[in-house]
């Protein structure tokens, strides 16, 4: 394959990479936090871009400018998610903390369905063009192109990683949740408000999925009802790829399958002699996720921690 | 005393031969009086009942008995079904007999289920769900893609003009008079279904009251204990998974041969969460329970293809949610609210039912790693 | 060496670490058949880190473990108990949600064979062998001397039944060693006494008896020798007598100041 192909799937599995790094986080501060696997977190993706969607036709239509329309329409719908997160985690996750782990997942499980289908109800099976509020002219960079919304795409990832690591490590929220997250009775004990924490992160992760799906919806121009369960999927794939409970590994693992999946899109055909094409795709983060499960399930940066008997 | 019948001693033992032989007169006379009261339709329906019968007491055996979450449980149930397809239809010209290619499909699925848990079963459960989740959709994106450059599974049409289940010189596929009664191919399916499912219950039960699903149920309970106890845990756990792909498969050949079409639209991620719903919602681990389950869960969307239409244009007068997603919407709702309020399902075995209430310490002890036992 | 005090089980040099933290380093003990062996020590003196290794739920960093003469470094706690080890835990592990009796079946699988063929046909070998791991099971129930019905719930017996049964389901792998970790936590006076009596059944009946503990009047009422760790470390090892006198054992439990022997006895294992 050529150099400037090379880099044109680089660029984009960058791209892509940043989406997922986003939406890892999300699966990752809550599984660390909680020890649980947050099903529904891939529709709250959907939700985030979906309301982006009918914000930014309703307010394009009333002649503001895009650049603006497209501020509010993510702030609407990190709002929207964020309380959304704050809902699922009541109603979902909260009466069940001391239940079976089997119970949890089967509640995340019933969120996510019926949030598929409220979006279904709501915004209809098709799939709708998402306004373009950023200029897409197309830079050449060394024979590869990329445009505006894929810049943006990357830098807003950057910052918004940056911030919650400051978050996390540097501010009293951020010391009581990774208290939370290593002893919740301890934690407890030492006056810090679990309850309110476990919402904070799950409101937090929300809003990352809001930006997340904004993002994939402007870089393809596209929302549906369904985009959230395989991008979910995927995400998780990368938090568990970079360790899951621990947030740069999720940024890793995000950045990493996304030029995965590029790059092996890219070289299918030529490396199975035509037999498969860039329309499997889709399977290699579960072969990816399969592999990293059966080979290191700590993940890349996760530590291996022996059971207590 | 002693011309007194033994039954009128044991009362209990009389009144339990009385509900067997109603439940066994109307299972027999079921299609016949559907057929007269609701249509033949309903019939197909009750058929497809009881193949999803047949599919969640398979899972229930991976998920009731021994614990593990199996979200691609449909994964195996296309296995056997394609198997048939291919094997059973002009799609390569061959035309198996029936007795090979059931079996056949059912064994590939069980080689399936191992490859997949051989590396996979050490994992928590949580992840367990993931990886099985993810094997669905790689066998969905497979069946749907591995039409070019060789044509194998004919793509997201699907194989069509399959074989109908032949037993014998005897084809399910066409009307036969037996006895002065005359038997639709619908009924006949109906027939071969019922004794199929009849022998998963009959297995189901003797599994569960055995050394196998003692152990089973061990490792549900505490699998580190499980262990200690001498239980080779990854062996008793890929049985299970085994022995629940075996009859995921099994059911897929049924339900090839019994549509006569396939395609890879039937196996998606709804079809898995719609058999662990039946199971869930009727009760894990409880084989009355997950009957129920089966038979609600199958027989809702019928009523609700059927009913919420015209409901909806009598009160809007127009359809404002199509039954599919109203249906799916229901499910969700459903699972949410049934582990909420009643964790053990709708008909909970005894013993089940008192542990999903209790909060026991038990559980809470496998949080902090990933594998279920350490290395 | 006669046969009788040939070690059953035996660890040297064994060391376990988690991380930079030495959980054992250089153990070496030799439990002899038929004896009550007690392991003592501090909070986080490594028992129970020792008791994993034994058990297979740990795999040992450096040093050997034979037991019945054998070398099982690296097994799973599966083989481990086929070859004739079964354990107790301190924070007890019963199957909650299934029934005593049901609790001590499943001690019996790793003694039988019924297989998927054996359960769905229930040929005459099958029934036969359910028949006998259920009579078993009950013998075991009323050996421990669990009086309820036997169909409740492991949940929902007492705590001081629960801890017997977590040993009928031991007893019930046929094990050459028991180990108990801590089986008198939490017990009363009178509890602990009938336990003791059980412990010396199971010895004269040629068991030998692996035992961590904290009350340490049972440990110097029931031991023939009795080991202490302190800080992943043996520092004492004897019969119960020497062992109460040992200096560093003093030292160990009470912080550096060696008391006057006369004193120490009870004293020792008392925790903080």
């Amino acid at each position: 394959m050529p150099l400037d192909i090379l880099l044109q799937q680089i660029l984009n599995g960058l791209v892509q990479g940043s989406v997922y790094a986003l939406v890892a986080l999300g699966y990752t501060m809550v599984y660390g936090i909680l020890g649980l696997i947050n099903f529904a977190h891939g529709e709250v993706v959907m939700v985030g871009a979906m309301v982006a969607l009918s914000v930014s036709q309703l307010l394009l239509a009333a002649g503001l400018p895009p650049l603006l329309v497209l501020l509010l329409s993510l702030l609407a719908a990190v709002a929207v998610c964020m309380l959304l997160g704050y809902g699922i985690e009541r109603i979902a996750y909260r009466p069940l903390r001391n239940a079976p782990r089997l119970a949890p997942l089967i509640t995340a499980i019933g969120v996510s369905i019926v949030l598929q289908n409220l979006a279904m109800i709501f915004w209809g099976r098709e799939y709708h063009a998402f306004p373009q509020m950023l200029p897409s002219s197309p830079h050449i960079l060394a024979g590869a192109v990329i445009n505006e919304v894929q810049i943006t795409i990357v830098l807003v990832a950057l910052a918004v990683m940056t911030g919650l690591l400051l978050l996390v490590h540097r501010t009293r929220l951020g010391r009581a949740m990774r208290a939370v997250a290593e002893n919740p009775s301890a934690a407890a004990l030492m006056g810090v408000d679990i309850n309110s924490v476990i919402s904070i992160t799950f409101m937090l992760g929300s809003a990352l999925a809001a930006v997340a799906g904004i993002m994939v919806s402007a870089n393809y121009g596209i929302a549906h009802y369904y985009m959230g369960s395989i991008l979910g999927l995927k995400a998780f794939t990368a938090a568990v790829l970079g360790g899951i409970g621990n947030l740069r590994g999720a940024m890793l693992g995000g950045l990493l399958l996304g030029l995965i999946e590029s790059l092996g899109a890219g070289y299918i055909g030529d490396l199975s002699g035509g037999f498969f094409g860039s329309n499997y795709q889709d399977v290699f983060a579960f072969f990816v996720l399969i592999a990293v499960l059966v080979f290191r399930p700590s993940g890349l940066l996760g530590e291996r921690v022996a059971e207590r008997a | 005393m002693r011309n007194v019948p033994d039954s009128l001693l044991h009362p209990g033992k009389r009144n339990a031969w009385l509900a067997f032989t109603a439940l066994a007169l109307v299972l027999l006379a079921l299609p016949f009086a559907t057929d007269a009261l609701l249509g033949r339709g309903w019939v197909r329906i009750a058929d497809f009942a009881l193949l999803y019968i047949m599919l969640a007491l398979g899972l229930n055996i991976v998920v009731g008995y021994a614990g593990l979450l199996d979200l691609g449980y449909v994964a195996f149930f296309a296995v056997g079904a394609y198997c048939y397809a291919l094997l059973g239809s002009p799609q390569f010209g061959l035309h198996l007999p029936f007795w090979v290619v059931l079996p056949l499909g059912a064994l590939l699925a069980c080689v399936f289920g191992v490859l997949l848990g051989a590396p996979t079963l050490r994992l928590r459960g949580d992840y367990l769900a993931i990886v099985t989740l993810g094997f669905g959709e790689i066998i969905r994106i497979f069946l749907n893609n591995l039409n070019a450059p060789a044509n194998i599974t004919n793509g997201p049409q699907g194989i069509s003009m399959i074989d109908p289940i032949r037993i014998g010189g005897f084809s399910l596929g066409s009307t036969h008079e037996l006895l002065g009664f005359t038997f639709p191919s619908v009924h006949l399916h109906y027939y071969l279904f019922l004794c199929c499912t009849l022998l998963v219950v009959f297995v189901s039960l003797r599994l569960e009251d055995s050394r196998i699903g003692r152990a089973w149920m061990a490792i549900r309970e505490d699998e580190v204990a499980a262990e200690a106890m001498g239980i080779n845990t990854r062996n008793i756990k890929l049985l299970a998974f085994a022995m629940g792909a075996t009859f995921g498969g099994a059911a897929g050949g049924l339900f090839a041969g019994f549509q006569g079409f396939v395609s890879p639209e039937s196996f998606g991620l709804t079809e898995s969460v719609m058999i662990l719903c039946m199971v869930v919602l009727g009760g894990m681990g409880h084989i009355g329970g997950v009957v129920l389950g089966g038979v609600l869960l199958a027989l809702l969307p019928e009523a609700l293809r059927n009913g919420a239409g015209p409901v909806q244009q009598a009160l809007f007068g127009k359809t404002l949610v199509d039954p599919e997603s109203l249906r799916m919407l229901l499910f969700g709702l459903a699972l949410i609210v049934v582990m909420l309020v009643r964790p053990a399902g709708l008909w909970p075995s005894v013993q089940r039912r008192r542990e999903l209430i209790a909060d026991d310490g038990v559980v809470q002890q496998e949080q902090d790693t990933v594998y279920d036992s350490s290395k | 060496m006669t046969a009788a005090n040939k070690a059953l089980l035996e660890l040297s040099g064994v060391g376990k670490h988690f991380g930079g933290l030495a959980a054992l380093s250089d153990v070496s003990l030799h439990i002899r058949r038929g004896e009550i062996y007690g392991l003592i020590g501090p909070n986080g003196a490594g028992k129970t880190t020792l008791f994993n290794v034994v058990t297979g739920l740990y795999q040992l960093d450096e040093g050997t473990f034979t037991f019945d003469g054998v070398a099982y470094a690296h097994c799973k706690p599966h083989v481990l108990a086929e070859v004739g080890i079964a354990r107790t835990f301190q924070n007890i592990r019963l199957f909650a949600n299934m029934s005593a009796l049901e609790n001590v079946m499943v001690g019996r699988h790793v003694r039988t064979r019924t297989g998927i063929w054996g359960a769905l046909t229930r040929h005459a070998a099958a029934r036969n062998e359910e028949r006998a791991i259920t009579q078993r099971a009950r013998e075991l129930l009323r050996y421990v001397g669990i009086e309820r019905p036997h169909q409740t719930l492991a949940k929902h017996l007492s705590y001081g039944e629960q801890r017997r049964l977590e040993i009928a389901r031991a007893l019930a792998t046929e094990p050459a060693l028991l180990a108990l970790d801590e089986p008198a936590a939490g017990m009363n006076a009178t509890e602990t006494e009938s336990l003791k009596a059980l412990l010396q059944t199971v010895r004269a009946s040629g068991i030998t008896v692996l035992l961590i503990e904290h009350d340490v009047k049972l440990i110097m009422g029931l031991c023939d020798r009795v080991a202490v760790l302190d800080y992943g470390k043996k520092i004492a090892e004897g019969v119960p007598e020497e062992v109460r006198r040992n200096p560093a054992v003093i030292a160990a439990y009470l912080g550096g100041e060696p008391a006057s022997p006369s004193s120490s006895g009870e004293e020792v294992g008392v925790e903080e």
